[in-house]
Formats: structure tokens, sequence, C-alpha cells
């Protein structure tokens, strides 16, 4: 115990020696490690909030887009816009697909929205009544529109939190009149705040309307963008999307070999989708990461042979005093375990402090698992330790004499 | 105790080869106070480093404690050199970062058995307490004079009640009171059953000792026996008083 503390005690002396040179040499750990934490802590944070996104999406959701797959179209986004989903199509699906317990047609565009003087540009979502159901998407204020409103082609609007905010501030919408593209619809009610999505979009900066009145009233068109379907239960999801798909290729009147001219897709594709971008951003960060480590352990190396050269008398002192060589490998081994822990926890820090900031951007939660902080630093420590070892073999290869008559 | 038959050290260097020992022969048995004496160069530290296994010899045997030094293993030599060796080298080897009382407990770091903290640091102090510098303790080298920094190097020679002190020009630095008080210590370490080789130039230093052994050239060319080393007290005694020095 003694012995340690000396020897760390030494190590210590030693570093603190030349600073600056010490702080450089650490950088490439720190670097290392702050990748390595703030990977853990995004990509754990990302991946907590697909499974809440994919969640938040509804109850065994399967989503019928117009328009066939595309290699790399985005999920919600490519998929969607060819005019091949009618109402009729949704219809059908409530009617003769098993399983099925919601359907909500789609349909959707950018629009301006005013109220008084206040507007904003945003998204105009025409949905069906159950929609909410379908989305897990409860109300904070007023209601949503009935069978009637839809039939009638109401002009009624649900507003989402972020259009409320924009045009009403903390007042209360609900009974005022808004104009969608210049046309007047009534407020009847505020959904609650669902935040980002998996392409990270803010879904609540949209306003609902009965889907009849924004293909008749706003887009003037008979084309869905989507359907979606909330299947029984999990199990019911495979069934109904074989069911719908051979539905609509009968209706759509494909021949046999013709590619589909819709894209199906269900909440756990989606959710994979979602973790395969994920997984890409944290072997990025594991990339930096490792080189960066690499990098470090080089500089630790490097820096390991200038302190041996420079206190080659030291060392011929306490070969002469009874050192044996293992004891000097070891005070060296020490030291450079010490330099690059050292830059482990400034990494850690650094990591931390990297995926605050990230998180607070994002709008993510991210925190990194206290496993996770204390094998980085353990590992730095290791990264020390391989790297330093040949510095510390030449120390302790030296001869006493030659050593003492070095200057 | 030491035994060296026909010892040859030649160092190569980028001019010519150095002879610098050229067959020195000596049996030191234990218990001795040698003093080795020679002009510059004659090859006494030379001889010194060899003795403390620091250095091996080009040809020749070297028996330490019946033991053949060259058959020793890394280990064992770097026991020899901690526990039964105590070495006060000609140019002090202190470490300048740390402080006096750091540098006395350097060997001890290395010994085996261990010895606990506490401990190791109260023998550092008694040592330097022998040396006249517990005041001193927490002074780094560069805070102490010349002859502070050869008694620091002493102390740490000492520090392990070696068998065997081996000192290079142990006062050489220092003045007369301070070397007279200084071979009182080696004395006393003697009549404790410590052997001791001592380099010195100076012969009224060499008179402590038992033993004179003269070199020139690499060889022993005298080596006599004293029947009456010089006494410390008796030589402090003599020494004129610094106060009546100061009223002269
Ligand atoms: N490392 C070395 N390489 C080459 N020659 C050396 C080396 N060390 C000593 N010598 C030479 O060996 C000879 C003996 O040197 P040594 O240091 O033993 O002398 P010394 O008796 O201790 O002298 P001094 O009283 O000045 O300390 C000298 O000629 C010296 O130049
Ligand atoms: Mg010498």
């Amino acid at each position: 115990m003694y012995r340690f503390l000396a020897l760390f005690r030494d190590a210590l002396r030693a570093l603190r020696r030349n600073v600056l040179r010490t702080l450089l040499t650490m950088l490439g750990v720190i670097i290392g490690v702050a990748a390595v934490i703030a990977m853990v802590a995004i990509g754990g944070g990302a991946s907590d909030q697909v499974k809440l996104q994919v969640d938040s999406l509804g109850e065994n959701l399967v989503i019928v887009m117009a328009g066939g797959a595309q290699v790399g179209a985005g999920v919600l986004g490519g998929a969607g816009t060819a005019g091949t989903l009618t109402v009729a199509d949704a219809e059908a699906i409530r009617r003769e697909v098993p399983g099925v317990r919601h359907v909500s047609p789609e349909a959707r565009s950018a629009a301006q929205v005013a109220a008084g003087n206040e507007n904003c540009s945003t998204q105009v979502l025409g949905v069906g009544v159950e929609y909410p159901a379908l989305r897990n998407w409860p109300l904070a204020g007023g209601e949503f529109f009935g069978a009637a409103a839809e039939r009638a082609a109401a002009r009624v609007a649900v507003l989402g939190r972020t259009v409320a905010r924009a045009l009403f501030g903390d007042g209360d919408p609900i009974g005022a009149v808004v104009r969608i593209d210049g046309v007047p619809f009534t407020v009847i009610g505020v959904l609650a705040a669902k935040g980002a999505n998996m392409m990270g979009q803010d879904q609540d900066d949209a306003v609902l309307v009965p889907y009849t009145a924004a293909l008749r009233r706003l887009l003037g068109q008979t084309n869905l963008r989507m359907i979606n379907v909330g299947a029984e239960s999990a199990a019911a999801m495979g069934p109904v999307q074989r069911e719908i798909a051979a539905l609509l290729r009968q209706r759509h009147r494909l021949p046999a070999g013709r590619e589909d001219d819709f894209t199906i897709r269900t909440q756990e594709e989606l959710a994979a989708f979602a973790g395969s971008t994920t997984r890409i951003m944290a072997g990025l960060l594991g990339a930096i990461a490792g080189v960066s480590l690499l990098v470090g352990g080089i500089g630790i190396m490097n820096i390991m042979l200038v302190s041996v050269t420079e206190r080659t008398r030291e060392i011929g002192l306490r070969l002469a005093l009874g050192a044996r060589r293992r004891d000097i490998l070891r005070q060296f081994l020490i030291e450079a375990a010490l330099l690059s822990a050292a830059g482990g926890v400034v990494g850690v820090a650094a990591g931390l402090g990297i995926s605050r900031v990230a998180a607070w951007v994002l709008n993510w939660p991210a925190a990194a698992p206290v496993s996770v902080v204390a094998g980085a630093v353990v590992f730095s420590a290791g990264v020390g330790v391989f790297f330093g070892f040949y510095p510390a073999r030449r120390a302790a290869r030296m001869d006493p004499i030659e050593a003492l008559r070095r200057e | 105790m030491i035994h060296l038959e026909e010892i040859h050290r030649i160092y190569d260097t980028a001019a010519a080869p150095v002879h610098a020992l050229r067959g020195v022969n000596l049996r030191i048995l234990p218990g001795e106070f040698v003093a080795v004496m020679g002009a510059s160069g004659s090859g006494k530290s030379t001889l010194m480093n060899l003795l403390g296994c620091l250095d091996r010899p080009t040809r020749g045997r070297y028996r330490l404690d019946d033991a053949d030094v060259a058959e020793l293993s890394p280990d064992a030599v770097a026991a020899v050199r901690n526990r039964t060796i105590g070495f006060v080298f000609q140019g002090f080897n202190l470490l300048h970062r740390a402080t006096a009382l750091e540098n006395v407990e350097l060997p001890m770091l290395y010994a085996t058995p261990t010895l606990r903290g506490d401990e190791a640091r109260s023998r550092a102090r008694v040592a330097l307490g022998r040396v006249g510098l517990e005041a001193r303790a927490d002074h780094t080298p560069s805070e102490l004079s010349g002859g502070q920094q050869q008694r620091v190097a002493i102390a740490r020679a000492l520090v392990l009640d070696p068998k065997l002190l081996l000192a290079d020009e142990p006062t050489g630095n220092l003045d007369t009171r301070t070397s007279i008080e200084i071979m009182g210590l080696f004395q006393q370490l003697n009549a404790q059953g410590a052997t001791i080789v001592m380099v010195t130039h100076e012969l009224d230093v060499a008179r402590f000792a038992q033993r004179i052994v003269v070199m020139r050239d690499g060889r022993i060319v005298a080596d006599r026996a004293l029947d009456r080393p010089a006494d410390p007290v008796a030589e402090l005694a003599r020494l004129p008083d610094e106060a009546e020095a100061e009223t002269a």
C-alpha cells in the first residue's frame, strides 16, 4: 500500500512537471471518451425516444400509403404522393378486411392558417373521426368532430398544440374562427401535445379537419395520401396487412407481376427503420471514438518515450537503489494509466456535457448509465497501460550505471 | 565479504578503449573499514561501481558474500543493491523534485519484505538525524547546500542498515568539522558490524579507516593497515574553537 501510494505520488509529480504537455497528451483520450459517452447517451436516448414515438403512433397501426415502395423513400414522406388511394378503398378495407378495428383516411397539405392578425404556415391533416383513437392522441380541450361533421364536410378544425400557441398564445381558441388558405373553419378542439416524430418533425404543428372537408374545400381532389388502419391486436397485424394488400390489388385491378401501387407499413417496420438510422449514427460515433482513442494512445506512447528519455538518470538511480525491473515497469505503467485515466475522466465530463446539449437541442432524453461511465474510465486507463507498455519496458531494461552517467 | 580476482574493466569509447582497471586483486573481510586513495582517473569510482553491483567487470571474478555476482539473477542483484549495499555516489544523485525525507525513503520503496509507510518515514527521519539534517527533512535538494545534499545521500545509503557501505568521496563537499563528524558516524556503523569501503582524496579523512588501499592507473599499488585509526572525538577537540578563530 505504502509502495503503491509512493508510486502514485511519484507519477503525479512527474505529470505535474509539464502540465501543458500532460493536457495536450490527454486530449486524444479526452476526445475519444467524450465521443463514446455522447454516443451512448444520445444513442440510448434516441432508441428510447424511437420506442416512445413508435408507441405514440397508436396501437397496432397499419399504414397504407399511396404509391409503390421506393428505395430510400421516407417512411412518411416520399410514399403517399401518387394519387392511387381513394375514400372508397378506405371503406372497402373497413368492410371487407377481418381483424380491423379502426380506419381513418388521411389527406394532407401545407397551408397558411390565420386567426385575427396572427398567421402561420402548417400542415392541414384531413382525417376521419377515428383518428384520435387510432393515434392514441387525446384532446387537451374542446372536442373532436363526429360522424355528422365528417359526412357534411363541415368546416371545423382541431388545432395541434404548436398551432394553437402560435395563433392564440395562452388564450382559449375554442369557438374562434381560423382561416385555412382563406377558408374559414371553426375551432372545436385542441389536441394534447405529442412532440416530435421519428423524423424529428413536430407533430403538434398541424391542424386536423374532417378529410371530407380537406378534400372538397381545401385540396379540391378525391385522392387520399394514406389510410390509417388499426388492427384488433398485435397478432392480427400481419394478416391484416396481407388482406389489405390483396384487397387493394384486386380493387386497383393490378395484374399478377405488376408492382403494388401502394405501400403498407406496420408499426414494427417503422420501428426497425428508425432503429437502423440510430444504429448507423451510433456506429459513426463509435468509429470516431475508436480512432481518437487510438490516436490518443499513440500520443501517450510518444510522451512516455520522451519522459523515459528525460528521466534516464532517475531510472538509473532507482535501479542502483535496488529497484527491480518490474518496479520500474510498474512505475511507468502507473504513470501512463494515470495520464489516460485522467483523460478519461475529463472525457466523461465533456461527453456528458455534449449529450446534455444534444438532448436539449434535439429534445431527446439523453443519459449515460453509470456502468458505461465507469467502463469508459477503466478502458481509457487500459489504453494508457497498453500504449505505455513499450516505453515502460524500455525504461525497465536500462543499465543502472549507463543511465546514471547520462545527462 | 569482498573478493576480487584479476578484475579488468575496459570502457569502449568512440575514440579508443579505456583500460580503467588492469587486474585488481582485493580481499576485504567483514567488519573492515577501508579507505581507497589515488589520483584522479586512477579507477577508484570504476572499482566502487563494480563493488556496488552497478557495473560488471570486463574480465575477472567478483565474489560478494561467497556468491559470484556474475551468476546472480537480475532480481537477486537488485536485492543486493537494495539491502546488502548502501551506496553514496560521488555526484549525490538525489531526486530534485523530492524532499530530503522522500529521497531517503526511496530505497525503502523497493525493500522486501515491504515496510509500512509510517515505519519507512520514521526510519528516514532517524537516518537524517544521524547526519544532522532533521531540520531540513522537507526541503528539496535545490534548497540545500552541497554539503547538506551530500549528507542526504549518506542518510539514504544508511537507511536500510547495509552490511556493506560503499562511499565515493563522502566528504568531498564537507568542511573539516562535518567531515570528522561523518567519519565518527562511519566508525560507529563499523563498530556495529558494517563493512565500509570509502574513496577519498584526503589523507586526513583516510586516517579514520583501518586500512588504506592506494590505486594508480587501474592497479592497486599499496595496501596497508593502520595500527591506530584517528579518533573523531580527539580530532574535534583539536580543531580551533570557532569563537576563538573569530576573535583572533
Ligand atoms: N563511462 C566511461 N567511459 C569511458 N571512460 C571512462 C568512463 N568512466 C571512467 N572512464 C575513464 O576511466 C578512468 C578511471 O575513471 P574513474 O572515474 O574510475 O576515476 P576516479 O579514480 O574515480 O577519478 P576521480 O578521483 O576524479 O573521481 C579514467 O581515465 C576515466 O576517464
Ligand atoms: Mg571518482
